[in-house]
């Protein structure tokens, strides 16, 4: 139904149920927020977006009041502005000033409205609480003291995501974050998924920057410095230069990493490739030969992986014992590659790119992630902190030319990108399952029902005229609901309601991964998957099982997928773990 | 002679400690007189009597002492209870000025017997309701009462029924909000410890009213005697089918439970209180929704003060027309206050709206404690504010109390004399929603504390005339930008204490003076040395060693050393510690 109403004079009709700040979005205004976040439910709670209705004192937060027939909204007058003005500095004076020394200055929702504001004095004494950063888990920092208690992240880490890790502690001036508890985050129920640094607006919760051991490491003659970038870093770092969202730069990024000093420039893609031959097999032999239960649930997701070791470690069973694509290249690199290049490989220094705060947890999960004999992969950074590392160095990215990975472990297929976006390992798996199966290629490639932002996808495929049931799920609320059914059925030994499920733990998947660049939404969430998508269709293969560097890999080193040399080196196991370590 | 039974209570509600003591003296005389098997001795929390010590009161005569000694027991025994006189020189007499509706039972009935609750017509009004009234009747005869709910915003509680009533869904609930928190107001709490069933009765009628089938009492649990009395009332309802499956015959069923408040003031405010009830940390959310539409669970559900719904079978009764004959055009029936400070007779108090401030406190609190004149009324407790000695023929009601930049709030009334400082109780008002804020929105959580600071600043002798400004901003922010009512109301003691008092705030900030000698930092000792006998009492006692000379020179107060923590003050015997 749609309702009109007035905002600063001008005519608005907007469907009923829209917000105030929905429905002035639709006449060119833009009422200040701070604690708003497009993806999380409007906690109401900074008070900057106040409104009013002509006429009346009292004022309504833009945010959360549905704008009502024949409402006639002020955004902004004197008073309005001056009350925004004083809550902002009260907010500013229990936050620390400096900016300077912050992970997110230049980068910050409180920095930018403090400016837009023209804040130039301290109005009001400042009052900083003592609170101690938590950088207990090596892969996010808590920095409390320089929270504004907004609730992004405990929404977030409670709602969204169902790990509950963060919540409020005390009351009144007192209130802060924490873990329950006031224990450290290690020993929370935290999965290092990052999506709470991803939504604060401040620099209160920032991802760990190992990009220092990274520079030391490049300076290090002793090392040789590999690099590897996950899919969806390419189409997301480009926002810190301007780039449309969801520009594919991965060209850009081999020339520059070379720059960098890398002395050899991979594609996790192609390790995607790789988990595709692994987890592929897996699932056709489980499928058909029944070694082992159904249904399979994906394993690239070390947030994921964390956080069903310690909600659901009934469903361990299930797991893929195939590691993710980042420790596949990690191991190869120093195995494969090594032996190839005659390097020793204690010397190798494996470096990855990725779009997650996890992936510096998974590196050293457990001790599979040594296969090597040394530490697979040795430091793994985010979009965020490449994107710094650039700037650092001066190099002019937007202007760089375009170059080609090093080969054996650099070259991928259509199917090994779209791992970035949500249904995307599922989308590749079942490309090559269906060869395994059929013998022969899909004729139509794209699986249109496996992509776009539901948070659970179910589908039915036939191959062979057999019906593959799938789910995908993505952010881990969304999780419950598919491991339910599945519970369910085999309770009542029932007919399995899926064969194989995939999931990430952030929404939209890797594209919207806690490490990516700030301020994301779903429409860039759908634009990063749509560059990755686009790579898929211009790649001249895809279907992971004809990347001719796949074919040579296990020609020349591995064998067969899930043979010897395979589950040594590409697979892992899983443990139950407490949610609380005492 | 028949059974007597006798009431005994403290009207201070001070000292139930010496109550008890004052109850084993009365129940031993009694065992003395051999009069156990004829006389009942209660212990009651409150009977409405706002005079001072303890009161007794002897049914069926219905005789009130009050003032009651030990020594006057067993005369009362011989007069009183042995037979049927009376001792004219305790005799209480009623206040005319007093409308009991809510406190109708109290210190009337023994609050944890239903039968002496039916024996005065309770469950009338739901047993009138079951045989023959609709929903919509209800809500219409809530109408014409013109009740408002009493928790503080004073929302015509029928338009609350009605909306959610109106609101489709499978399940409904109803909640009586007992989380009462004001500092210095009690009037929840003694009705459910003295008349817990007129509560019940209200809740199943408002859930009748609204089809919901469950409700809850969300009592802090602060209030044990409360908890237990209602609980004791619940499990009689349910004996004697008035709650449970179809109730008194009919096909309305009803089921309550209690929960406990853990302790937070926010938790009154009705978006938190739900949170509460779900087992999440007590914090408001925006409205809309408002409870009646999505509510506990997600589902429609009314929210109602327990001194609302103790009015509810009393309307029902006796008609919503009786009951708006009371009160003024926008506020009907009556409020029962909690009156205290510099007042002779504190207590509780049920008037009609419409009553000046004057009458409660000259006429039925009995004038001022001391000989210091009235400066003050606070009303509303910490959302509420003062009203000064000008406007207190202002009578009573919602609208009148707004106006004067304060509110009705939830009954909290209290008497300030020129001893008092305007500052420091505005002080000690908004410390106390600082203390209780959640924390969830900025402008309450910060601003709330940034003010105190100036407070404190004021107060200790560091203020600067900026600060009034500043309060101002931080006021305008906090009732502007703040979430819920707690911020939004937070700084109205010292808004409406800066708008009839904004010299004495001045005189602390120039003058560095508190007229009312409250504010410590701001006074200064000195020895009158025409009076000072010598004695160095004053000298031993100084906990710093601030007083210096001898016997010979005298003795002088050395102001930077002095504390002024006031002990030379207190010890001195003759007066000469001159305080300014």
């Amino acid at each position: 139904m749609l309702i009109k109403a007035r905002i600063n004079g001008i005519d608005v009709q907007v469907e009923k149920g829209t917000t105030i700040l929905e429905a002035a979005g639709t006449v060119q205004l833009k009422i200040p927020t701070l604690c708003k976040h497009p993806d999380l439910h409007a906690s109401a709670a900074c008070g900057i977006c106040i409104v009013r209705i002509r006429g009346s004192a009292k004022m309504l937060r833009a945010c959360c009041t549905p704008l009502e027939e024949g409402m006639d909204i002020i955004t902004h007058d004197p008073e309005i502005i001056a009350v925004r003005r004083t809550v902002l500095e009260l907010i500013l004076s229990k936050h620390p000033n400096d900016c300077l020394k912050c992970g997110r200055n230049n980068d910050c929702e409180l920095q930018k409205l403090a400016a837009d504001f023209g804040i130039r004095q301290e109005s009001f004494k400042n009052f900083l609480s003592p609170l101690p950063p938590d950088d207990s888990t090596g892969t996010i920092v808590l920095e409390p003291q320089k929270c504004i208690l907004c609730g992004r992240c405990v929404d977030v880490c409670q709602n969204m995501q169902n790990v509950w890790a963060l919540s409020f502690l005390e009351r009144g001036f007192g209130t802060r974050i924490s873990p329950a508890g006031d224990i450290k985050l290690a020993d929370s129920p935290c999965v290092r998924c990052g999506q709470c640094s991803n939504h604060c607006p401040t620099g209160a919760i920032v991802e760990k920057d190992d990009s220092g051991r990274v520079w030391e490491a490049l300076q290090d003659p002793d090392k040789y410095c590999v690099v590897q970038i996950a899919p969806a870093v390419r189409v997301a770092v480009g926002e810190a230069f301007g780039y449309p969202v969801g520009t594919n730069l991965t060209r850009k990024l081999y020339s520059l990493l070379r720059r960098l000093g890398f002395k050899a420039v991979f594609d996790t893609n192609f390790a995607a490739d790789v988990t595709i031959m692994e987890e592929g097999t897996e699932f056709v032999e489980r499928f058909t030969k029944h070694k082992g239960p159904l249904p399979l649930i994906t394993t690239c997701c070390p947030s994921w992986v964390d956080f069903m070791e310690k909600f659901h470690p009934d469903m361990m069973e299930y797991f893929s014992s195939c590691k993710s694509p980042q420790e596949i290249l990690g191991v190869l690199a120093k195995t494969y590659y090594a032996e190839k290049k005659g390097i020793d490989p204690a010397k190798i220094f494996v470096v990855s790119i990725m779009p997650c705060t996890s992936k510096k947890y998974e590196i050293k999960r457990c001790e599979e992630m040594f296969a090597s004999g040394c530490q697979d992969v040795d430091i793994s950074l985010t979009t965020r902190e490449l994107a710094r590392m650039i700037k650092q160095a001066g190099i002019d990215f937007v202007n760089l030319p375009d170059e080609d990975p090093d080969h054996i472990l650099g070259d991928y297929t259509g199917a090994g990108v779209i791992f970035g976006a949500t249904g995307g390992v599922m989308e590749a798996a079942l490309r090559t399952a269906y060869f395994v199966l059929n013998g022969k290629n899909l004729k139509k490639v794209d699986f249109e029902d496996l992509r776009g932002l539901n948070g659970v996808k179910e589908a039915e495929i036939q191959i062979d005229g057999k019906k593959i049931r799938v789910a995908i799920a993505h952010g881990l609320s969304n999780v419950e609901y598919v491991l339910n059914k599945v519970r369910e059925a085999k309770k009542n030994n029932q007919e399995l309601p899926y064969h194989f499920i995939e999931v990430m733990a952030c929404a939209g998947g890797c594209v919207g991964g806690g490490g990516q660049p700030y301020g994301v939404t779903d429409e860039l969430r759908k634009k990063r998957a749509e560059g990755l998508y686009k790579d898929d269709r211009d790649c001249p293969l895809r279907f992971s099982h004809e990347n001719p560097y796949i074919k040579k890999l296990y020609e020349e080193y591995l064998g067969r997928p899930l043979g010897e040399k395979s589950e040594h080196l590409l697979h892992t196991h899983y443990k139950a773990r407490p949610v609380y370590i005492k | 002679m028949g059974k007597k039974i006798i009431l005994l209570a403290d009207t201070e509600r001070s000292e139930q400690e010496k109550l008890r003591d004052f109850y084993t003296s009365f129940a031993n005389l009694i065992k003395d007189n051999g009069l156990e098997d004829s006389v009942s001795l209660v212990r009651a929390a409150d009977i409405g009597i706002y005079a001072k010590g303890f009161a007794v009161k002897i049914f069926p005569q219905g005789t009130i002492y009050t003032g009651v000694k030990d020594g006057d027991i067993a005369r009362i025994i011989e007069a009183s209870v042995k037979a049927d006189g009376v001792l004219n020189d305790l005799l209480f007499k009623e206040e005319p000025k007093q409308i009991r509706i809510v406190l109708r039972n109290c210190g009337v009935i023994d609050p944890e017997s239903i039968d002496e609750y039916i024996a005065c017509r309770g469950y009338g009004a739901l047993k009138k309701i079951l045989s023959g009234m609709t929903p919509a009747g209800v809500i219409e005869e809530m109408k014409k009462s013109g009740l408002r709910g009493r928790g503080g915003a004073g929302y015509p509680t029928w338009m609350k029924w009605k909306f959610t009533r109106e609101s489709q869904a499978d399940k409904k609930y109803v909640i009586c909000n007992a989380d009462e928190g004001d500092p210095g107001a009690y009037m929840d709490r003694s009705v459910l410890e003295g008349d817990p069933h007129s509560v019940i009765e209200g809740l199943i009628i408002a859930g009748y009213t609204i089809g919901a089938g469950m409700g809850y009492m969300y009592i802090r649990a602060e209030y044990p005697l409360a908890v237990e009395r209602v609980k004791k009332a619940i499990e009689q309802a349910y004996e004697c089918g008035l709650l449970g499956k179809n109730i008194l015959g009919t096909d309305f069923s009803f089921d309550i439970d209690i929960r406990l408040g853990a302790g937070a003031f926010v938790c009154g405010e009705e978006t938190a209180l739900i949170a509460s009830i779900e087992g999440r940390r007590g914090t408001p959310r925006p409205r809309p929704p408002y409870p009646s539409v999505s509510g506990l669970w997600g589902k429609p559900t009314a929210i109602n003060n327990v001194e609302t719904l103790a009015n509810v079978s009393y309307i029902i009764l006796e008609g919503g027309e009786k009951f708006a004959s009371i009160g003024t055009e926008k506020s009907k029936g009556t409020k029962v206050f909690a009156l205290t400070g510099k007042v002779k007779n504190s207590g509780l108090v049920e008037v009609p709206m419409g009553i000046t401030l004057r009458e409660i406190v000259f006429d039925i609190g009995g004038g001022m404690l001391t000989d210091k004149p009235i400066k003050a009324v606070q009303t509303g407790g910490p959302s509420g504010g003062v009203i000064p000695v000008d406007y207190l023929d202002t009578p009573v009601d919602y609208e009148n109390l707004q106006k004067l930049g304060s509110i009705m709030g939830s009954g909290g009334m209290i008497v300030m004399d020129e001893s008092d400082c305007i500052v420091d109780i505005a002080k000690f008002y908004l410390g106390f929603c600082v203390d209780e804020s959640c924390g969830k929105c900025a402008p309450c959580r910060i601003g709330g504390y940034q003010m105190l600071n100036v407070l404190n600043g004021i107060v200790e002798g560091s203020g600067t005339v900026e600060d009034i400004d500043k309060l101002r901003r931080l006021a305008q922010a906090m009732q502007r930008a703040s979430l819920c009512a707690l911020g939004q109301t937070a700084a109205n003691p010292v808004m409406s204490s800066l708008k009839y008092f904004e010299t004495e705030y001045r005189e602390h900030i120039v003058n560095r003076k508190c007229r009312s000698h409250k504010c410590r930092s701001l006074m200064t000792y000195s020895i009158i040395q025409d009076k000072c006998k010598r004695c160095r009492v004053c000298v031993i006692n100084c906990p710093v060693n601030a007083i210096e000379g001898d016997r010979e020179k005298g003795f002088f107060i050395d102001a930077s050393k002095c504390i002024k923590c006031g002990k030379c003050f207190e010890v001195c015997k003759f007066q000469s510690i001159a305080k300014e």
